[in-house]
């Protein structure tokens, strides 16, 4: 049994993966997706007819704004974009595998990557707030004893984060492969229901949420 | 040879079992997301226009419940199939 991640092809003698060549194509999408939609807003008159192609884009838009701005509050205005990015792209990253991609997220890179510019966004923010001194001083309250927990539990963060992505992506293409194995027909369909749409759309929002929550609380 | 055949099928079958056994730590999560779930639901009973924050306030909660759950899973998934035990026998 083999789940690990193909290489597709090497670039001179760098090897370049499945999950590379998938998340190219997601950001392919995400892109020509994002150019058509902004160019009928450009230049558009307050009342124009936009089509459904438009109105689609704007409820997208608008529905995400007001969901981040739902927990960020006023920070929405600068952190609102990447957050809206980082649903979306997990979001098509996640339910590729419905079209038999190997998901990028079931890959502790993509995962980890991630969640590191959480990390920094998190730290970064709590640096910027706090200041300097009031930044490593709060590693050392209560007490100043309690300084290796602290640090343990910030680094903590981004490994729980990128952990449970890529664990839940890569337990449900296990069972879905295992499945496969021993009913290869009907059996499976229903069960990507969960393992794909509802695992894969929760693991999305909690993992944006998460990382919202961490960066309203660290300033 | 044969010794180092039969030391090489104790290693896997030990990490196959090490695997069942790390999921055994499933049950937690389990049981915490189940008790989230269900005073969620009645927090919903209780006040329905609330529901939105408190839908979202519950799955904050279980997601960070489940990541002891995430974590045996990790451990099982490297014994079985990155298992670093192998490696120490040659």
């Amino acid at each position: 049994m083999e789940f690990g991640i193909r290489t597709a092809f090497y670039i001179g003698k760098i090897p370049i993966t499945e999950t590379v060549v998938n998340t190219w194509i997601i950001m392919a999408v995400m892109i020509s997706f994002a150019i058509a939609g902004g160019r009928r807003f450009r230049n558009a008159a307050p009342d124009a007819d936009l089509g459904r192609f438009g109105l689609v884009t704007e409820i997208l838009v608008d529905g995400l704004d007001r969901f981040i701005a739902s927990i960020m509050g006023q920070k929405a205005a600068s952190f609102g974009p990447y957050m809206a990015t980082l649903f979306s792209f997990l979001l098509l990253a996640n339910l590729s595998g419905l079209i038999g991609f190997r998901p990028p997220t079931a890959d502790l890179n993509t995962t980890l990557a991630f969640a590191s510019i959480s990390f920094i966004l998190i730290q970064g923010t709590a640096l910027r707030s706090k200041g300097i001194v009031g930044y490593f001083k709060g590693f050392f309250e209560p007490m100043a004893f309690l300084f290796p927990l602290n640090v343990i539990s910030e680094i903590a963060t981004p490994i729980s984060l990128s952990f449970r992505l890529f664990g839940s992506m890569v337990g449900g293409m296990i069972i879905m492969s295992l499945l496969y194995r021993v009913v290869p027909i009907l059996i499976p369909a229903p069960l990507h229901i969960y393992f794909d749409i509802f695992s894969g759309i929760l693991q999305a929002f909690i993992f944006t949420m998460l990382t919202m929550v961490f960066i309203s609380n660290a300033g | 040879m044969d010794e180092m055949l039969l030391a090489k099928a104790i290693v896997l079958g030990a990490s196959a079992i090490g695997a069942g056994i790390a999921m055994i730590a499933g049950i937690g999560p389990g049981v915490g997301q189940g008790i989230a779930a269900g005073y969620g639901a009645q927090a919903v009973g209780r006040q329905p226009d609330a529901s939105d924050r408190i839908i979202q306030a519950m799955l904050l909660g279980q997601a960070v419940a489940e990541t002891t759950g995430i974590y045996s899973l990790v451990i099982a998934l490297i014994l079985l199939f990155a298992n670093p035990l192998l490696r120490l026998l040659s």
